[in-house]
């Protein structure tokens, strides 16, 4: 069976300036692959040429084995996105947000239904289904965009920084959704800025930076190939961190 | 597909008050001013205002400004004396004032030029008012023929006699005898004596409330425009909140996702405008139910081409805020020149086929055929062949500049 996803060779350019230089990269069955870079690296561009958004000077993207040139959403169909943005129609309510998309998807009738059902379940968000958007905290919208992104039962999941900006209860609860459609066997590219989320979910991580994947692997391959196999033993004494308090303070039920 | 953009513009439409004001409300409040402004009046020519100032306060001169009161067409105002009726003038009260010399009761009418010394009557206007001014001149010329025969008769014989030759005395006395009969003729008898008999028949216009057809059509389509270019800014939300790229990573192509915003905007349109005009029929009186046919045609043409304006404005515009001044700008103009505030046969026959160029212009024209002229369904065909040419036109551009926000 194919790859969820191989990239190959990605070239682009925006007024000269190389925004993807032959980024290679392929995503195996129910893997999260992180993409971790600064600002400006190129993860979006990356993201939104995977997505079909971008058209690429040169270079390939390959989805379960179809190419897939931009504008091709028939090779993406098996493809979800959830943007960075809260990208949801403020004044319709959580259910209206997930009904208009699923049928966006192609989704009708009862399987629409169901759908709807078991993703405002999965996004916990049953009770808020006739709230509108604009009404929901910060979380519950993060979390309404992360349903509305995969409504249609995707394969391949593409996630921009899907926690910016949500308490920790509801990054907890965000966590446990993506472990849910791992488990369920979606595959995923992940780009974060904050490292501990990438290493507790992402399987692989690959770093890109100008444009160009520098490293990619497992955390033990990337410290094996960049520090070394040199271990120091330090004697530390574990001071839990404040996240750790705050979760200790307020439990990690989610308020909302 | 393009069913379910066109259901989630209405879900938002249905969830926005304020929008909901702007498409249904407020247009009906502006359309019912100015019915009710213009509208009500059945006579097609208001009243002018004019001040009167009487300083011969002779017997003829009381029987002229009698004469001139009981014009329907004057509204007379008595002023004192010329001072006071100009500063009424200045203050902005009144546009016109006429004030009868002194003598101009002992002295005879000449046909031919006015003999030198002749008290002249004078006129006091504000001329920013191009017509009341007229109207009054050619008021006083007409009341002093036919509301004053017998002045008439005896300087009809002075002039006679000068060009044709002496009267005989019987000839003299008869005429006399016909200028008394005349003068202590009652008033309203002598008012009916026009010098030619007119009848006058409206062969356009409704018969019940004419005027309002012009306002229906002008308010409606300006509303329309202005619904179209704000509803067309929801395209710019969606590029702005990101939810664009993602409608375009599902099935939805740029393609399909303009053709469901454009039906979005025209079945907003098309209902924008029978929400107006059942409102006009049931308030004041339009004759919708007998027009239904042309309504229908000029009503989805003209939508279908706002609609696509609307997704023009958008498209050209990078942002909400841009969008708002751009159609803001173009609609006002367009509404002006292609006359929804005015009537497009008041400008001048430059402007009027200047104009010919807006498509709004061929909607009133349209609409102004169906309801005013009652002219039948063919003489449709022009504007309605022109509003659709432009709607490709606009809707061909929109996609072009769509393109931008398709892929990078």
């Amino acid at each position: 069976m194919a790859n969820p996803l191989v990239v190959t060779n990605l070239v682009k350019s925006f007024n000269g300036r190389k925004a993807l230089d032959g980024v290679s990269l392929d995503l195996r069955q129910s893997e999260i692959l992180g993409l971790l870079g600064p600002n400006g690296a190129g993860k979006s561009t990356l993201v939104r040429t995977i997505m079909g958004r971008v058209t690429p000077n040169s270079g390939e993207v390959a989805i379960f084995g179809r190419g897939a040139p931009a504008g091709d959403n028939v090779a993406r169909e098996q493809v979800g996105v959830v943007p960075q943005e809260i990208a949801l129609y403020p004044l319709l309510t959580a259910r209206e947000n997930l009904m208009v998309f699923g049928r966006y998807h192609g989704l009708h009738g009862d399987a629409l239904d169901h759908a709807i059902q078991e993703s405002l379940s999965w996004a916990g968000l049953a009770e808020r289904a006739f709230d509108a958007t604009k009404q929901l905290s910060g979380g519950m919208k993060r979390r309404l965009n992360m349903a509305a992104g995969v409504i249609h039962k995707p394969k391949l999941l593409l996630l921009d920084e899907p926690t910016v900006g949500v308490d920790p209860q509801s990054r907890e609860r965000i966590y446990q959704m993506i472990e849910t459609l791992r488990a369920g066997g979606v595959s995923m590219i992940y780009t974060t800025h904050y490292m501990e989320e990438a290493e507790r979910l992402c399987d692989r991580i690959a770093i890109i930076d100008h444009g160009r994947i520098i490293a990619s692997g497992t955390k033990d391959e990337l410290v094996r190939s960049t520090i070394g196999d040199k271990r120091e033993m330090v004697m530390v004494e574990k001071v839990p961190s404040l996240e750790a308090v705050f979760l200790h303070l307020t439990g990690r039920d989610l308020r909302e | 597909m393009i069913g379910n953009i066109v259901r989630t513009g209405w879900m938002n439409l249905r969830r926005d008050r304020a929008a909901w004001m702007l498409s249904f409300v407020v247009p009906i409040v502006f359309f019912s001013i100015f019915a009710s402004i213009f509208g009500g009046r059945r006579s097609s020519t208001p009243r002018v205002t004019v001040l009167i100032v009487d300083e011969d306060r002779s017997d003829r001169s009381k029987r002229l400004v009698n004469a001139l009161r009981a014009e329907s067409a004057l509204k007379v105002i008595d002023k004192a004396d010329a001072a006071s009726a100009e500063a009424v003038i200045k203050k902005g009260d009144a546009a016109v004032a006429l004030v009868i010399p002194k003598g101009f009761g002992t002295t005879q009418i000449t046909f031919g030029p006015a003999k030198a010394g002749a008290p002249s009557f004078r006129m006091l206007r504000d001329p920013s008012d191009m017509i009341a001014p007229q109207v009054v001149s050619g008021m006083l010329q007409k009341t002093l023929f036919v509301g004053m025969p017998d002045m008439m008769i005896t300087g009809g014989m002075d002039a006679l006699e000068k060009f044709g030759g002496p009267l005989t005395p019987q000839q003299r006395e008869n005429l006399q005898k016909q200028a008394t009969n005349l003068k202590n003729l009652p008033r309203q008898k002598q008012q009916q004596g026009d010098l030619v008999k007119l009848d006058v028949t409206d062969v356009v216009g409704s018969k019940d409330n004419p005027i309002i057809a012009f306002y229906g059509a002008g308010v409606g389509v300006m509303f329309l425009l202005f619904t179209a270019s704000g509803a067309g800014g929801a395209l710019l939300d969606e590029v702005e909140s990101g939810t664009l790229d993602r409608i375009l990573s599902t099935r939805v192509s740029m393609s399909k996702l303009l053709a469901g915003k454009l039906v979005y905007l025209w079945s907003l349109g098309v209902a924008q405008l029978i929400v107006m005009f059942v409102w006009g029929a049931l308030v004041f009186r339009l004759p919708l139910m007998s027009h239904l046919a042309g309504f229908a045609i000029m009503t989805s043409v003209t939508a279908l081409t706002c609609a696509t304006f609307g997704l023009l404005l958008a498209s050209v515009s990078r942002t909400r805020a841009q969008l708002s001044a751009i159609s803001t700008l173009a609609v006002l103009s367009i509404s002006a020149l292609g006359g929804s505030m005015f009537p497009r046969f008041l400008m001048s026959e430059k402007l009027q086929r200047a104009s010919l160029v807006l498509f709004n212009s061929w909607a009133l024209d349209g609409y102004i055929n169906v309801f005013w002229r009652e002219a039948p369904l063919s003489t449709l065909v022009a504007p309605v062949a022109v509003l659709i040419g432009w709607a490709v036109v606009f809707f061909f551009i929109a996609r072009q500049l769509a393109r931008r926000w398709e892929f990078v």
